[in-house]
């Protein structure tokens, strides 16, 4: 006797995709959320690439509560006082299928749970899993409150930090080498003052991510991303390389949002949130066994994450695996059969989906930004002495151009610097 | 190890909506454990939660914990004795996230 035929755990992007595909399908879904709603435990930088939510909600500009439209990309590279741009704006960032949107936890998630409610799924809030009924080496659903609830199949998606997914032989080993901690502020500002200050239409805004200083010249980044009324602020930090620093993470953002070239941006804001969450940034190396018997994992719970340095994906990775999951699931109930053999065809989906292809592609760019530490110290001060050198004059007689130019570089070491530069085009 | 530390954390945490569960904590330190493991939990856990005081005694509140589980990847199986989630709706409720 089953409660349901699918219990999901969690209500983040991955679960509620997954709830809303099989509700839609006309299975029995229960999702079970620990926060008090869809979203409170739940904190991202900010940036949707909306490709795998369109698939499933074509409607979903019009509806999702959405901040800006990201047309506006900015990578900088930090130095202590200086501070080099990248800046990059083309209508090829705005076109429906390849947009991208920031986004804010809170209401999106319980936007997408809505979704899933409409459909048909059940949502039970403010209750945490405890555990998993395991019978015969099989998962046969949950232990939540004082109640054990069965179903036939039992999707995880439960986070970065899963509890439970060790308990059925899927989780892998989070190593301080490939997780970071991010730390963020939401910060108000006008909507109007936003758009001045980021040169942004209404509705349309900046993603803006720093390599160097943010993080002191540790492994990490900064990031800022633009809401309707407020910015998102924050940094990431790799924790193995976070443990050497002489600075806590949280000074770090405090003097990163005191730098001179963040103190302007930020003025006159008013900090409305600090949050803090893990980001699981092994990359493909790191994606655990994906099914066993009566259970898959899904989103970050399966380390479906990438932080290529100037672009961190996520939430379009947990829609995906969440959709495919939630097919594998309907598979199994139609054959009636929900051992791991039968829940084989997730990885299978997941194979032949941008999720496991795009991480594969990227399966070396882990190693390549923890072992160059030049990219977080080093180029940076660069960056900063050959803008110098070319923008400041000061009426000293002048060395050619070239000269001045090449001596930054030159004090890095040439080699290195295409050393480095070559490992990176080959880990991407 | 030297912290430079000078922000006040505890005014931005007073920013967020937080169910404090006075009766468990729901991450609790074991008594003893190495200085250079407490050390890292002071440099990571962003809601400045681990403190050294003047003296050198260690402290650690989870009022005004972000459930983020770093110190539990740090620490887990060395210097935590137990790392759970907050009970039913307890903990910290982000309104924007
Ligand atoms: C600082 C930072 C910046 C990021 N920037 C981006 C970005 O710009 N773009 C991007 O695409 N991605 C980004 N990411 C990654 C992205 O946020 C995640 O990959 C994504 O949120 C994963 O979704 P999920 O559904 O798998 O998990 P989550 O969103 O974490 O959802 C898991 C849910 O499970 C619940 N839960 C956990 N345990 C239990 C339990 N035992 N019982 C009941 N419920 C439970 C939690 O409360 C939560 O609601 C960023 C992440 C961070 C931390
Ligand atoms: S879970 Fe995160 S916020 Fe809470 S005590 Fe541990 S490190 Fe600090």
């Amino acid at each position: 006797m089953v409660d349901f035929d699918v219990i999901i755990v969690g209500a983040g992007p991955a679960g509620s995709v997954a709830a809303s595909v099989l509700a839609k399908e006309g299975k029995s879904v229960l999702v079970i959320e620990r926060g008090a709603y869809a979203g409170a435990k739940n904190m991202t930088g900010g940036r949707l690439y909306s490709h795998a939510l369109k698939k499933l909600f074509p409607q979903f500009e019009e509806e999702a509560p959405l901040e800006r439209k990201i047309t506006h990309e900015k990578i900088s590279l930090i130095s202590a006082q200086g501070n080099t741009t990248l800046d990059f704006t083309s209508p090829a960032l705005g076109i429906a299928g390849q947009d991208s949107y920031s986004v804010l936890r809170a209401p999106f998630d319980q936007w997408l749970a809505s979704q899933a409610e409409a459909a048909g799924a059940e949502y039970i809030y403010g209750i945490a899993v405890e555990s998993l009924i395991i019978e015969d080496g099989r998962v046969c659903g949950v232990c939540a409150g004082d109640d054990m609830i069965r179903a036939h199949v039992t999707i995880l998606a439960d986070g970065v930090n899963s509890l439970l997914a060790a308990s059925a032989g899927l989780g892998a080993k989070l190593s301080p080498h490939r997780m970071a901690v991010g730390v963020k502020e939401v910060i108000e500002l006008p909507e109007q003052v936003i758009e001045d200050r980021f040169l942004c239409e209404p509705q349309e805004g900046c993603a803006w991510l720093f390599v160097g200083d943010a993080t002191k010249g540790h492994v990490g980044g900064g990031f800022l991303y633009t809401n309707r009324g407020s910015l998102s602020l924050g940094i990431v930090a790799t924790l193995s390389d976070l443990c050497k620093s002489r600075v806590p993470i949280y000074q770090m953002l405090e003097d990163f949002k005191n730098h001179p070239a963040m103190r302007p941006v930020l003025k006159n804001g008013k900090t409305v949130e600090y949050s803090g969450h893990l980001i699981p940034e092994g990359g493909y190396r790191m994606v655990p066994t994906l099914y066993g018997n009566g259970c898959m994992v899904a989103g970050d719970a399966a380390m479906l994450c990438m932080n290529l340095g100037y672009q961190v994906r996520g939430m379009d990775l947990a829609i995906a695996s969440g959709e495919c999951s939630a097919h594998a699931a309907r598979e199994a109930l139609e054959t009636g059969r929900y051992d791991k053999e039968a829940l084989s065809s997730y990885e299978g989906r997941l194979r032949e989906s941008f999720v496991l292809r795009d991480m594969q592609a990227s399966a070396d760019f882990p190693d390549f930004m923890e072992s160059t530490s030049r990219l977080f110290k080093g180029y940076p001060e660069m960056c900063q002495a050959i803008f110098q050198s070319l923008f400041v004059v000061d009426g000293k007689p002048g060395r050619p151009l070239g000269k001045k130019l090449l001596s930054p570089v030159k004090e890095l070491g040439l080699m290195n610097v295409l050393k480095d530069a070559r490992k990176g085009v080959k880990a991407l | 190890m030297t912290t430079e530390a000078k922000v006040n954390v505890e005014e931005k945490l007073a920013c967020n909506k937080y169910n404090v569960d006075e009766g468990h904590a729901h991450i609790a330190l074991k008594e003893e454990g190495a200085d250079n493991l407490f050390d890292q939990l002071i440099l990571c856990c962003p809601a400045a939660l681990y403190r050294r005081g003047e003296n050198g005694a260690r402290s650690f509140d989870y009022a005004g914990c972000l459930e983020c589980g770093t110190c539990r990847v740090l620490c887990g199986d060395t210097l935590l004795e137990r790392w759970e989630y907050p009970q039913s709706s307890m903990g910290v409720s982000y309104r924007f996230g």
